[in-house]
């Protein structure tokens, strides 16, 4: 039964911290720190918020099973997808906006 | 309680689940990669300007209510993961009651998305108005049909789970349920839509 409390005391930490970076990542975007800057911070914020929503709700972190690796490991061909697509892109006039 | 031949064979029976989830998933992350790679380059194609429509005045969309409904999925998210335990440990009350809770959520979530998108009709933007708009709609579009989806799954595992689904196998000396795997399953898949939703947001609505 102690193992119930804690997952729930752990999801709840979970819960706040995501809501206090869903905060932060609507209150950064009223700041401007150019199209570049917002576009990192606000990438860095969603990648934090997915990384523990599938760590501790989806619990990768707890089933340490072989096979999971690959999952995560199945996102660096999508990262490449993107910069692939991404980088013949020379036009990035509105990442320089102010 | 249950013999370790017999406990194996259940972690066996729940990890193939669970694979077959976790595939899908990864083929549900090509799927919305896809129309976001497709924002990328049209966002980039499109000229600078004031009448650039990808520029957040021109957009016209409501950041107020794309909180509510970022913190709502969040919500859900905590609430399915506490019905996903409670399944595990045959706790039939709080399974039903943390699966109505994300059950409600989620219609939340859908409910502000009529919303707006009733509020866009009326002001005679439809996905055809601009390229924005039609990637606006596509993304959010297929992003509430998911919502919608797991909805329902949700709402036959609250079905099965009130009819004593649950229950009966806990009792019947079985350390897991396939019902408890059912919810587990599903619960990765909800929590896949509260994470795309978590990119869509700042996507759309913030950057």
């Amino acid at each position: 039964m102690s193992e119930t409390s804690s997952h729930t005391k752990l999801y709840t930490i979970i819960f706040i911290s995501l809501i206090v970076l869903t905060a932060l990542t609507v209150w950064v975007s009223t700041v401007h720190l150019g199209g570049f800057g917002n576009l990192c911070i606000g990438l860095a914020i969603a990648i934090t918020k997915a990384s523990l929503v599938a760590l501790f709700f989806m619990h990768l972190k707890y089933d340490g099973k072989f096979d999971h690796y690959f999952y995560v490991a199945a996102l660096f061909p999508i990262v490449l997808f993107f910069i692939l697509v991404g980088a013949p892109l020379t036009d990035l006039a509105w990442m320089t906006m102010p | 309680m249950a013999d370790t031949a017999h406990a194996h064979h259940d972690a066996a029976a729940i990890n193939r689940a669970k694979l077959g989830m976790w595939l899908f998933l990864g083929s549900e992350v090509m799927f919305f990669s896809g129309f976001i790679a497709a924002y990328i380059v049209l966002r980039n194609a499109t000229p600078e300007g004031d009448k650039n429509p990808f520029n957040i005045p021109n957009r016209h969309l409501s950041v107020p209510l794309a909180t509510v409904n970022t913190l709502a999925l969040i919500l859900s998210s905590f609430t399915m993961a506490m019905a996903v335990a409670a399944s595990q440990r045959g706790d039939k009350q709080n399974t039903s009651k943390f699966l109505m809770f994300t059950i409600g959520l989620g219609c939340l979530f859908l409910g502000i998305k009529f919303f707006e998108y009733g509020t866009k009709f009326a002001h005679h933007t439809y996905p055809s108005t601009n390229i924005f708009y039609g990637c606006y709609f596509v993304l959010t579009g297929f992003h509430g049909l998911h919502v919608l989806l797991g909805i329902l799954a949700l709402f036959i595992l609250l079905v099965g789970n009130e009819r004593g689904v649950l229950v009966e196998l806990h009792e019947g000396g079985g350390t897991r349920s396939s019902h408890a795997t059912a919810t587990e399953c599903t619960g990765l898949y909800w929590h896949l839509v509260d994470v795309v939703w978590i990119f869509l947001f700042p996507m759309l609505y913030l950057l």
